[in-house]
Parts: C-alpha cells; structure tokens; sequence
C-alpha cells in the first residue's frame, strides 16, 4: 500500500488484564468507534505507529508526483496535460494534508522530509517503478491509484480523527484519478495499433508491482494484529489484493489487455480469482533501494530540498522582518 | 471602427495564446520539485491557468484561421518559426528565483493587458479576458509577494533575485514592441497597443521591485523577435521537442 510493512510495538495486542486502566479506556473508545482526537490520551505505541503509516503515506504522495511528473510536459492534448498536472497536484495536496494530520501527533513536516531524506522512512515501493510510454500515465491512475483506494477507503473509518478526517477527502480524488487513468488506458486500447502496445506494455509492467503494493501476507503478523486491534489497518494484505484482482481483472477484459498472468483464473468455490503471488524477492530488493529507479526518486526529492533552501530561508527572514517593522511601529 | 483583417487577428490570438502555452509548459517543469510543499501546488495552479487560457486562445485563433484546425492542432503541430511568444517566456526556468521573477514581470504585463482587453471591440476576446484577467489577478498578487519575500530576505535570496532581474531585464523591452498589426488591432479597437501599456507596467512594478529592495538595471536594451516570429531563442526547439513529440511520432492517434 502507500503504507507498507509498517511495525507496530511487536510486541502483540495485550489482553484486558494486561492493560492499564487508560489503556482499557482507549481501547474502549477504539472499539465503540469513538474517535481519538490529538489531544485525547493515546498509548505512546498507537502514536509511534501512526506516525509511521502517516508519514510512510504523505511520502508516498510526493515521492508519487515524480513518475506522473515524468510526463507533464509530454502530455498528447492540452486537456490531458491539464488533467495530469491536476492529478499530480492533487498527490502534492494529499501529502500536505498527510503531513497536517501527522503533525498532530508531534512531529513536524520537517522532521519527517529529513528521515524521508535519509533514507530512515520509506516511501511505497510503486513509486521506483518508471513510467516509460504514455499509458504508464493510464496504469498508474487506473491500477495505483484504484490499488491506493482499495486500501484507503476501509481507512475513511479508521480511529484516528485527523487520519480519518484525511482520507475521507483524499478517496473522494483518487476515485477521480482512476477513472481518468481508466479513460486513458480506454483510448489506447482503442486506438492505433502502436497505442494498443503501449497498453498492453504498460499493463505488463504495472500488474506484478500493484500487487505489491499491498504488502506480503500478513495474516501471522503481530504487527498487523495491533494495527487492528487499534483500527488503525482494516484488512489483511491478502484480502485487499484478491478484492483488488477481482475488481480489476474484467475491466482489464473490458479494455481487450491480457493480464500477465497465466495462472489466472476465476474460481468459483471461493468466489475470487486465483492469480500468482508476485515476485517478493523483488519487492524487498526494492524495499532496501534496489527497485529501478530508487536513487532517482530520492536525488530528485534531495535535489529540490537542498536547491530549495535559499528560498525556504529568505521568505522566513522577510516574515521576521515584517514582523519586526509591524512591532516598531505600534 | 476599421475592420479588422483575419490574418492580422489571428497572429494576435496566436501572441496571447503561445504566451500562456509556452510560460505554463516552463512553469509546469517545476511540478514535483519546488522548494515547499505549498509553491509546489501554487506552481501548479499557475500552469494550470495558463493552459487554459491556452485552449481558449489557440481555440479562437483556429476559428479565426479557418482551416478547420483545433485549439491542439495549432499547439502540437506548427514549428518554431510560426510561435509568436515573447522571448521571455520561453527562457529556461533556471533557480526558483528567476522562474518567479519571470513570473512576475509577465504577469505584471498580462495584467494590465487583460485589463484593456476587457474592453475589447471583439466579443470572443473581451470573454476570455474576463476568465483569464480574474486568474491573473491572482497570479500577479501571488508573484509579487514572493519577489517581495525574496528581494528583501536573506543576503543571499536578495543577491540572487537581483541576478534574476538582472538577467531577465532585457527580455522586458519586447513586450512594448509593437508593429502593424497592433496598431491595426488597435485601430479596429480589439487590442491595445502594447506600447500604451508602458506606463501602467513600469508603475505596478516600480512599486514592486521597491518594496523588494531590487534595483531595475537602467538599460532599456532589448531582445526582440519572438512576438514576431523573426527569431526565437535555441530554447523554444527544445521545448517544441517535449511538447509535440507523441503527436509528431504517432500522427492522427486519438489521445
Ligand atoms: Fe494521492
Ligand atoms: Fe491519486
């Protein structure tokens, strides 16, 4: 997901017995579906952890503006250069409000840009994949942002009030953005024989690394097991793909593109797909910075923070000046 | 009022429309990689304007043209020598600094021409200068303020703001350059003459650049060639190279 392999206290979800009588309150609270708000006492792990999913997914939104970014000025039509950079500004305000709701728990949005700089937080491991003909810009919008709001609409109802609160906002756009990156993927499909090769090259590309954007199964994980404990993870990694594949397999039928998948099949017993589990060598080789374009992604984030400097310091400096002059005249 | 010849409208239409298609591809460049979070989205709305205003030009010049064209034929398929773009905006994005002093200077001209134009003899161009004059208002507030912040921020912010201008300076002449067609336009009463707007310019930015403690270099030399379509800067091909290269590529492909 925009937030994968997150860990929790590791330590498992403590029975009732085992907790204090906050800790029983709050968990009270979790399980009637009360909200917890930033002022509202939360165990310090629930917080940790939070902050680690929130800031993992802000991240993932900017570090995502860079492989749609790719191809802004390369856009065919105005009207699909002006949907892209929409869409692309969009991700930048998802991570603004991503980082705000993070905010909340105690960091600051500097803090996290400089563990995301360091490499000590990570991003989604979609993001290292290259966006190489025009209807990568389809795929992505159609599979990343349709496997995104597979995730994040459970999560509309998750307990932290500001994380809710982010998300009921951000669904309402990915849902846009994937029906654009649906349209598009419907124009190529439809289209020339060399932008029917663009799709079907891009659906090839983009099918095994979507899957892996929900993380490997997690169904032992204690980890995963306190992020529902506290409601702040929905559902399991593997039920979140199957939903993903059943949704995704008949559009992919719908736009005449085969997916790259030869042990896909419909099962009628368990109602789903069967489909091969991606390549999770890969992923963690991706994980640990091995993906395509990993060192891309991330000079290009140094690259405009530290070119960005000057300009951060000097509008800092006149607002102190402002301010200054404001209070020696009064 | 003397009327207005087509080819003559038509290389109006095509100056405003390059303008805003050329500035909103070189701001669009940023997207992604400001400074902050908040320019990165400011940015971002910038070019979206801009390529608005881009399809309502260039959609009314291929009315105007006649030849059965669409707002994206005339976009993606003309070279070089048939942009009419002021030099300026197709200058290299270079520091932060320098994107938004030359974000200031058109939109401080953009401004006061829209203005005018509101009260254009042609029904079609007073309407997209009513959308576009709102954004740009907006536009010209925004940049200020940021000339402003940097001009009078740190040493170093001031030094580079200043090397912006500086460097930008020479490119601002061709805006007031004007030749037959815009005193035909004018006649006919659907443009200005660009060399009217000198003064209402030099006010709004005078103010400005004060404010931002930036000296304007007292040179009135000027680049020209782009809004004429003589000569371009090297710039412009490379820009064209990006822009029309799917189209070029894979021609008549519905996108
Ligand atoms: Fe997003
Ligand atoms: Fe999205």
């Amino acid at each position: 997901m925009y937030a994968q392999m997150i860990k929790s206290t590791g330590e498992g979800v403590k029975s009732r017995d085992e907790m204090s009588p906050e800790e029983a309150a709050f968990q009270e609270k979790v399980d009637a579906d009360i909200k917890i708000e930033p002022r509202d006492w939360m165990p310090e792990g629930y917080r940790k952890t939070l902050i680690r999913q929130i800031g993992q997914h802000a991240h993932s939104e900017i570090v995502g503006q860079l492989p749609e970014g790719n191809w802004i000025t390369r856009a065919p039509t105005l009207e699909r250069k002006m949907i892209l950079l929409a869409k692309v500004q969009d991700e930048a305000g998802h991570g603004l409000y991503l980082y705000s709701a993070a905010e909340t728990l105690g960091v600051t949005r500097d803090e996290l840009t400089e563990a995301l700089l360091t490499g000590k937080m990570k991003y989604s491991s979609i993001f290292n994949y290259p966006t190489l003909n025009w209807a990568d810009i389809g795929a992505v919008g159609w599979l990343v942002d349709g496997a995104a709001i597979m995730n994040q609409v459970p999560l509309q109802r998750t307990s932290y009030g500001p994380y809710s609160r982010a998300m009921i906002r951000i669904c309402k756009e990915e849902s846009f953005h994937q029906r654009q990156g649906y349209d598009i993927m419907m124009k190529m499909a439809q289209g020339t024989p060399e932008q029917k090769k663009m799709a079907q090259d891009a659906l090839n590309r983009y099918w095994y690394p979507s899957l892996m954007m929900f993380g490997p199964s997690d169904a032992e994980s204690v980890h995963s097991a306190q992020s529902m404990a506290w409601k702040i993870k929905v559902n399991t990694n593997d039920e979140l793909r199957q939903k993903f594949v059943d949704q995704t397999v008949p559009q992919a039928e719908y736009l005449g593109l085969t997916v790259p998948d030869e042990n896909l099949k419909w099962n009628e017993e368990k109602g789903g797909h069967d489909f091969s589990e991606p390549d999770w060598t890969e992923f963690f080789d991706v994980l640990k910075g091995n993906g395509p374009c990993n060192t891309d992604r991330l000079n290009a984030r140094v690259k405009a923070w530290e070119d960005g400097e000057w300009v951060r310091d000097g509008l800092l400096a006149h607002a102190e000046k402002k301010a200054a002059r404001k209070v020696a005249a009064e | 009022m003397a009327e207005v010849d087509k080819t003559q409208l038509a290389q109006f239409l095509l100056r405003m429309g390059d303008n805003t298609l050329i500035l909103g591809h070189r701001v669009s460049e940023w997207c992604g990689h400001s400074p902050v979070l908040e320019e990165d989205i400011a940015l971002a709305n910038t070019a979206l304007d801009l390529l608005g205003q881009t399809s309502l030009w260039l959609g009314y010049a291929a009315e105007v043209r006649g030849t059965g064209e669409t707002a994206d034929d005339v976009a993606f398929l003309r070279d070089a020598w048939d942009f009419r773009n002021l030099l300026l905006v197709e200058l290299p994005n270079g520091d932060f600094g320098r994107t938004m002093m030359r974000q200031f200077l058109f939109d401080a001209f953009h401004s006061v021409l829209l203005g005018r134009l509101l009260q254009s003899s042609d029904q079609t161009v007073r309407e997209i200068a009513e959308k576009a004059s709102k954004e740009v208002a907006y536009h010209v507030e925004r940049s200020a303020d940021t000339v402003v912040g940097l001009g009078d921020g740190t040493e170093e912010s001031h030094a580079r703001m200043q090397a912006a201008l500086d460097y930008l300076w020479p490119y601002v002449g061709e805006m007031f350059a004007s030749d037959e067609t815009d005193r035909a336009l004018a006649a006919a009463g659907v443009a200005p003459d660009p060399a009217n707007l000198r003064d209402d310019f030099d006010a709004l930015i005078g103010k400005v650049l004060a404010e931002a403690t930036l000296h304007i270099p007292d040179s009135d030399f000027a680049h020209k060639g782009g809004r004429t379509g003589a000569m371009h800067t090297e710039h412009l091909g490379h820009i064209l190279c990006q822009m029309q290269w799917l189209q070029r590529v894979y021609p008549n492909a519905n996108w």
